[in-house]
């Protein structure tokens, strides 16, 4: 039997209030005032669709083993990269191996579904077991428009097997039209769209009804017998109007986050779907629906397996992790919109030495570390010559991954002379459960949130942004637990 | 066993420059002006200078590599010039460099110098510069040199249970006693006396620094010459004596950073270094016997734990001495009797330098009575380069 075996979902911890969005814009669109309601999530400043791809794959796996997993796919139509694989960076902050199948998925917000399908082909087909797919987006609206309102940053992800799955996947149904609604070139940074009531009659309320009957009739059933729908539709009039086309029960469609994270693009209904996971009893059949240049419909069946998942954090657990986001220039500053002094000591370089990056490509994406043998001693990065004192044994280290194991604050600080676009820089000594120590930059907190012996966990982050080269490079964060 | 070097080598003359924002000084000029008050002060010819030892640390806002520097700056007569890079123990490096060179035989007479121009980056504080290679700069925090001292507080106050408060006001009363020396001293960078209020309530820097706990990002030089006790007594007859007592380095072993027993709030480097200098001196009881210090107070919490990992004050005692005035001028161990890094400045390759010329001065008794050390026997200096979680210590006795 092929379906889901886990969920995970990623939330950033900021959340931006779209009136305050408003409230600085609005003069240029005074239309926008009805998008101005509720609040949008926004990754942090050292957030990228890889760090929180990363972020929902750790979620997913959490209770199991990393050496199960057979590939990564990453979704997504905001990859930081044209060329360089993204779901090799996913994989490897998962640390699940590298003989295994990576792949991307972009260019269309069907990516997520997309991505998912071909995870669920290749565990029917027995090429591929266990593939983690993950999907995040970080779209950008101009100031002032109504994207920048509407679009929310966030992340979810699935391992799909041949067993002890928790969601059977019974089947689906697509579609593919060059609709252009949406519209980012290969140099664009900004989305753009063409006349809202075009998008909502012929696009959502067309093409959403069409897969799901179309779906309906391959397999047999009738909308009305699924427990929970997802599909994507951030125009409140058209998507209560296309659940009363398809005689939807109001109470059994998901809520599309709207109000409290936005439209994430290809991540949209994969984390509807992981969060209608999080409520699923066994026997729930669930439709899952994406919408973008045309539709994918997936049919799920929950197991009596969904009992037994370890919990997670989810998407749930995400939303309440949250911080406001009280400065509407700073979220454009964090986004690269606009250009803020770090002072000369911010134009110094930091170079993105590639062949030294792979020779450390274990302890960088993996955060591995190193185990002495002869003594037991846990130390990052990897060592040659075990560095306690009363040990020293030469070359008798085994490979051992942190990134899950979490940490106590041994020391820290928050450093106003830092140059960064989201000072102070907050950093100090972290010692990890089990050994080991390490200087690591602390996120998504500020020093008031730090004691010597509080408890942090690791997540993998944007390291540094070469804005001339346009090098993403990255590194692991410590977050207070 | 070996034996050291304790009074096999004598200080023959020094010189210092005014430390501070020299925006019309090159490294040669300042490099020049120290020199040429040291070999009027030693008393001999240039020619007479066998070998050089140069220290200088950010060499590529500064003087660039290697020892040409020096051979060209002081038109030097085709001699060795040995360029020593250990962080802010650079100058020191060159000195023991020198002080090795004659206690061996190699030389009679040799030259250490330490000149370092900060002053040419732009931007305030120390130059951003990938001081741990490029993997720290891959994987390392975005760190600057206050945040990674900071962290002795945060960690000091855990390890030994002293609230922030104490530590705070300890670290202002560094602060106060460094601006109330530098005030007194026309070369020091800055030369104003602050209230302990005043810097308590300054703005912070990187917690629980604030910017009177910082020391002065400065340019100069120092130098000195040194021989052999005989040359001396020739050279010299009626001078008493500074003679080299004990150098010591101690170079973190990784402990610090990357093992879990080190408590973070004081430098292993410093209790290992100053250990084998006492020993190397001859002195049994450092908080009786030294006279008089200049140590490495880059940060005011660097002077505090210091206080301890020389064995000076107890660990977890030094807010108390320092509170009850021990290490004030008129204390029983003055520290910091020039205004230290804090006031007098710090250009790192040259802070070594400084400090002898200092303790060599203080000596000699050639200060003027507002600043004088009264009759010392042994003055101690003492670098801390790095950072506190892997750094680089050097400690020298000089006496008489």
């Amino acid at each position: 039997m092929v379906g889901i075996r886990s969920y995970g979902g990623y939330v950033p911890r900021y959340r931006l209030n779209r009136f305050l969005v408003f409230g600085s814009m609005g003069w240029i669109n005074p239309a926008n005032m009805l998008n101005a309601q509720g609040e949008k999530a926004v990754a942090n400043f050292d957030e990228d669709s890889v760090t929180m791809a990363a972020a929902a794959g750790a979620d997913c796996m959490t209770g199991f083993d990393r050496s199960e997993v057979g590939g990564v796919y990453f979704a997504s139509t905001t990859a930081p990269f044209k060329e360089r694989l993204c779901a090799n960076l996913v994989a490897g902050a998962l640390a699940a191996g590298e003989d295994i199948r990576t792949a991307d998925f972009g260019n269309g917000l069907k990516a997520g579904t997309s991505a998912l399908m071909a995870a669920l082909d290749a565990a029917a087909a027995g090429t591929a077991n266990n593939v983690v797919v993950s999907a995040a987006d970080i779209r950008l609206g101009k100031m002032g428009s109504v994207q920048e309102l509407m679009f929310g940053d966030g992340a979810a992800a699935f391992m799909v097997g041949d067993k002890d799955v928790i969601a059977e996947f019974k089947g689906s149904y697509s579609t593919g039209y060059d609709f252009v609604d949406h519209l980012r070139g290969a140099q664009a940074k900004y989305d753009r769209q063409w006349e809202e009531r075009w998008i909502r009659d012929m696009g959502f309320d067309q093409f959403i009804p069409e897969v799901v009957n179309g779906l309906c009739e391959k397999y047999g059933v009738a909308p009305g017998d699924f427990d929970k729908v997802v599909y994507p539709c951030y125009y409140g009039g058209a998507r209560k109007a296309i659940g009363g086309k398809l005689g939807l029960d109001p109470e059994k469609v998901e809520d599309n986050l709207q109000a409290v994270i936005g439209d994430t693009g290809a991540a949209q209904p994969l984390m509807m779907f992981a969060k209608a996971l999080e409520t699923a009893k066994p026997g729930d059949k669930i439709l899952l629906v994406s919408y973008g240049s045309g539709c994918d419909a997936l049919y799920f069946e929950v197991t009596d397996n969904i009992k037994k998942l370890p919990s997670r954090k989810g998407v749930s657990g995400y939303l309440e992790r949250r911080a406001e986001l009280d400065n509407y220039p700073k979220y454009l500053a964090w986004r690269h919109m606009v250009d803020v002094d770090t002072g000369l000591r911010g134009e110094e370089m930091k170079w993105a030495r590639w062949s030294m990056i792979w020779r450390s490509h274990k302890a960088i994406l993996s955060l591995e570390g190193t185990k002495c043998k002869a003594c037991g001693t846990v130390q990052f990065p990897p060592q040659r010559i075990c560095v306690n004192p009363k040990c020293g044994a030469t070359d008798e280290a085994e490979p051992i991954v942190l990134s899950d194991k979490g940490g106590t604050v041994a020391s820290f600080t928050s450093d106003l002379l830092s140059a960064t676009i989201n000072p102070p820089a907050v950093y100090g000594s972290v010692n990890f459960k089990g050994g080991g120590r390490f200087v690591f930059d602390f996120t998504d907190c500020t020093v008031e949130d730090l004691a010597v012996g509080n408890p942090v966990d690791f997540s993998f982050r944007i390291k540094h942004y070469d804005e001339i080269r346009d090098i993403t490079s990255y590194f692991w964060k410590a977050i207070p637990a | 066993m070996s034996e050291g070097i304790r009074d096999k080598v004598v200080v023959l003359g020094m010189g210092c420059t005014r430390f501070g924002e020299r925006w019309d000084a090159s490294p040669d000029d300042l490099a020049v002006e120290a020199f040429t008050e040291c070999i009027e002060d030693a008393g001999i010819e240039k020619k007479e200078i066998e070998a050089s030892w140069l220290g200088s640390h950010i060499d590529e806002i500064n003087i660039g590599k290697g020892g040409n520097f020096l051979g060209m700056a002081l038109k030097l007569p085709l001699i060795p010039v040995t360029r020593t890079e250990n962080f802010c123990a650079s100058g020191t490096e060159a000195f023991r460099g020198a002080c090795y060179g004659v206690a061996s035989g190699a030389y009679d007479i040799a030259l250490a110098l330490g000149v370092e121009k900060l002053k040419d980056t732009g931007y305030g504080g120390l130059p951003d510069s990938p001081a741990f290679g490029q993997m720290q700069v891959a994987i390392g925090p975005n760190a600057t040199a206050p945040g990674m001292f900071a962290q002795l507080g945060t960690a000091y106050s855990a390890a030994y249970n002293v609230p922030m408060e104490k530590v705070k006001q300890a670290m202002a009363h560094i602060s106060w006693k460094s601006h109330q020396n530098g005030a007194k001293n026309p070369r020091a960078h800055l030369r104003k006396p602050i209230p302990e209020e005043k810097i308590i309530s300054a703005p912070m820097i990187a917690y629980p620094l604030g910017l009177f706990d910082c020391c002065g990002v400065s340019d100069g030089s120092a130098c000195a010459i040194v021989t052999t006790p005989e040359i001396a007594k020739k050279v010299k007859p009626n001078q008493e004596l500074v003679k080299v007592k004990a150098l010591q380095v101690s170079v973190s072993s990784g402990e610090e950073a990357l093992y879990t027993d080190w408590d973070g709030a004081g430098m292993l480097t410093t209790r290992r270094a100053s250990t084998k200098a006492y020993e190397e001196a001859g002195i049994k009881d450092p908080r009786k016997e030294i006279s008089m210090m200049e140590v490495h107070d880059c940060f005011s919490i660097t002077e505090l734990a210091t206080m301890e990992d020389l064995h000076i004050s107890e660990k977890g005692k030094a807010p108390d001495d320092i509170l009850d005035g021990f290490f004030d001028l008129d204390g029983t161990i003055p520290c910091q009797p020039d205004g230290g890094l804090k006031c007098f400045g710090h250009p790192i390759g040259a802070s070594g330098l400084r400090m002898l010329y200092e303790m060599y001065n203080q000596l000699l008794q050639r200060w003027e009575e507002d600043r004088l050390v009264k009759n010392p026997k042994f003055g101690l200096t003492h670098n801390l380069g790095g950072v506190p979680n892997q750094n680089v210590c050097s400690v020298a006795i000089v006496g008489l």
